[in-house]
């Protein structure tokens, strides 16, 4: 479904991306996680065409990316990012919001489409009318799942998308995706700082450190903390809690 | 560990004036501090932050704060006259926020900014300043104290800007360090790094700490003590130690809703709000 080979990018002269390389299969949940720097959201961002300057190979439905994604590609495959506060139009009405991707891609019957995407994410219709600062943060991260699902797509990427959420928030948000992928068979590519929700989420696990992929796991290695490399043994210490002892024994990895 | 009463608040309420009326954003809280580490422990909007700025006198101008109690040693806090609240913000009561990028002067030295801090409160040379100002860098583990003295905020990384602000509110001395949210901005590793530099110099200062946080799992690995609170009130409050053994459904619904690595991907447990948990 999703392959990538060998994928390097640049910020100028800054090498942020190392020889990554995943696989996804249909209906399966990649998990990348990593500390900030690490290049993780940039896998995510190359993919979507939001960083120019990459090397590697590409491949979403057996189809090759190129330096340029049309439009069937972005029917595909769409993102979800981190802050529902920064990601939604303040001036638009969640209707708005909604229905510009419809209009883009020439999609028509947008009224059915916002209506039903709306139950999907599991807001009622008294949310169509109102502005995104009339929302909590959970409501508005549905809403911007809900913009990408509108589409149909098959793959979602997946940007930290509860980390600005309070965690009983973070749970619904949770919830609700894993039942999406069920019900729809979407396929995941998630990214995030939190091992535990990356471990909840994704069947299989990369951790990154400075642009490379550095240990990979299934999440039931994960569970085990069968984790070999030493920086990805102290991310998963680390996930424990405050422990005097754990700290001391950290080292720097910069 | 708490035997002298640092700080003492009774029934604390904080009200904002909006335009849709007034709002109870706290509502009769009470606690006693000691010379210990007290969590406090809710999800936006429960007044966890606006309990902590209320202490400092902090509070924005539309807000108003009443309480029967707000004592700190034998300083009533609750009607200070500006010249009266400067003795006390910084010298003995002191803030360390959450994000650095936003808490420290951009365009003032790291080195100038601590001399400031110092210097409000205590009469000395620039040259002693100085000396104390690397002195606290070193004590926050900051490996090059003399670069940092001389760079600007946006010269170091979050968690070098954080150990910044420790030292600058730790230098003149301070007896009770309120923490909100100190660490929520950095990288997990980062995080308990800086943590344990905290938890070393409170010690060592035979300080009192108010650590103030969304995360309960940290907090209670953290702390002595911890207070749940819940739209404004307090619902629990509970050892550090005994969390597992938490009586109110918040706290419970709270725990056992985080994402646990046991390679299981069910249905997470959702918290059901309860009106009554607002009520107490």
């Amino acid at each position: 479904m999703i392959e990538i080979e060998n994928l390097n990018a640049w910020f100028g002269e800054n090498h942020v991306l190392k020889d990554v390389s995943l696989k996804v299969a249909k209906n399966g949940s990649f998990g990348l996680v990593g500390e900030s720097g690490s290049g993780k959201s940039t896998v995510l961002r190359t993919m979507t065409g939001l960083v120019d300057d990459w090397e590697g190979n590409i491949v979403v439905h057996g189809h090759e990316l190129g330096p340029k994604r049309d439009k069937t590609f972005y029917r595909q495959v769409q993102m979800v990012f981190q802050d529902p506060f920064g990601s939604l139009h303040p001036r638009h009405t969640i209707d708005r919001i909604l229905s510009e991707p419809v209009s883009v891609h020439k999609l028509g019957d947008s009224d059915r489409r916002v209506v039903k995407v709306l139950e999907q994410v599991g807001l009622n219709n008294s949310f169509r009318f109102r502005y995104p600062h009339q929302l909590s943060g959970g409501q508005r991260q549905r809403v911007a799942i809900a913009r990408a699902l509108i589409l149909e797509p098959s793959v979602l990427l997946l940007d930290e998308p509860t980390s600005a959420l309070d965690v009983s928030i973070q749970a619904e948000v949770l919830n609700l995706l894993a039942a999406l992928r069920r019900d729809l068979g979407l396929t995941y590519i998630m990214v995030s700082h939190d091992l535990a929700v990356v471990a909840h989420v994704c069947d299989d696990i990369a951790i990154m450190n400075h642009g490379r992929i550095v240990e990979r796991a299934t999440a039931s290695q994960l569970a085990q903390g069968s984790l070999e490399h030493p920086y990805s043994q102290q991310l998963y210490k680390a996930a424990g809690g405050y422990d005097r002892a754990v700290i001391d024994s950290f080292v720097d990895w910069d | 560990m708490r035997q002298d009463k640092l700080l003492s608040v009774k029934n604390l309420t904080v009200t904002f004036s909006t335009s849709k009326g007034p709002v109870n954003a706290v509502r009769g809280v009470s606690f006693d501090l000691g010379r210990e580490r007290l969590g406090i422990v809710g999800e936006s909007g429960s007044g966890k932050s606006q309990t902590g700025r209320a202490i400092l006198g902090l509070t924005a101008a539309n807000g108003s704060i009443a309480a029967d109690e707000m004592q700190f040693h034998d300083v009533d806090l609750r009607n200070l006259s500006p010249r009266q609240w400067r003795k006390v913000r910084g010298a003995r009561i002191s803030m360390i926020m959450q994000d650095p990028k936003y808490s420290l002067n951009p365009v003032m030295t790291i080195g100038d900014q601590i001399i400031e801090a110092y210097r409000e409160h205590h009469k000395v040379g620039t040259k002693e300043a100085t000396h104390r100002a690397i002195e606290m860098l070193e004590a926050v583990k900051i490996r090059d104290p003399q670069r940092v003295f001389k760079s600007y905020p946006h010269e170091v990384s979050g968690g070098m800007g954080q150990r910044v602000m420790i030292a600058m509110m730790l230098i003149p001395d301070p007896e009770l360090l309120i923490a909100d949210e100190p660490t929520s901005a950095l990288d997990v590793t980062v995080q308990l790094q800086v943590m344990a530099i905290l938890d070393d110099l409170v010690r060592e200062r035979g300080m009192a700490l108010i650590f103030i946080s969304h995360d309960l799992h940290l907090v209670s690995s953290f702390c002595d003590r911890v207070l749940v609170m819940y739209q404004g009130r307090v619902v629990e409050e509970i050892r550090a130690s005994e969390l597992d053994q938490a009586k109110h459904p918040y706290t419970q619904g709270l725990l056992n809703c985080l994402p646990k690595m046991d390679g299981n991907h069910n249905d997470l447990p959702v918290l059901q709000r309860q009106a009554s948990w607002a009520e107490g």
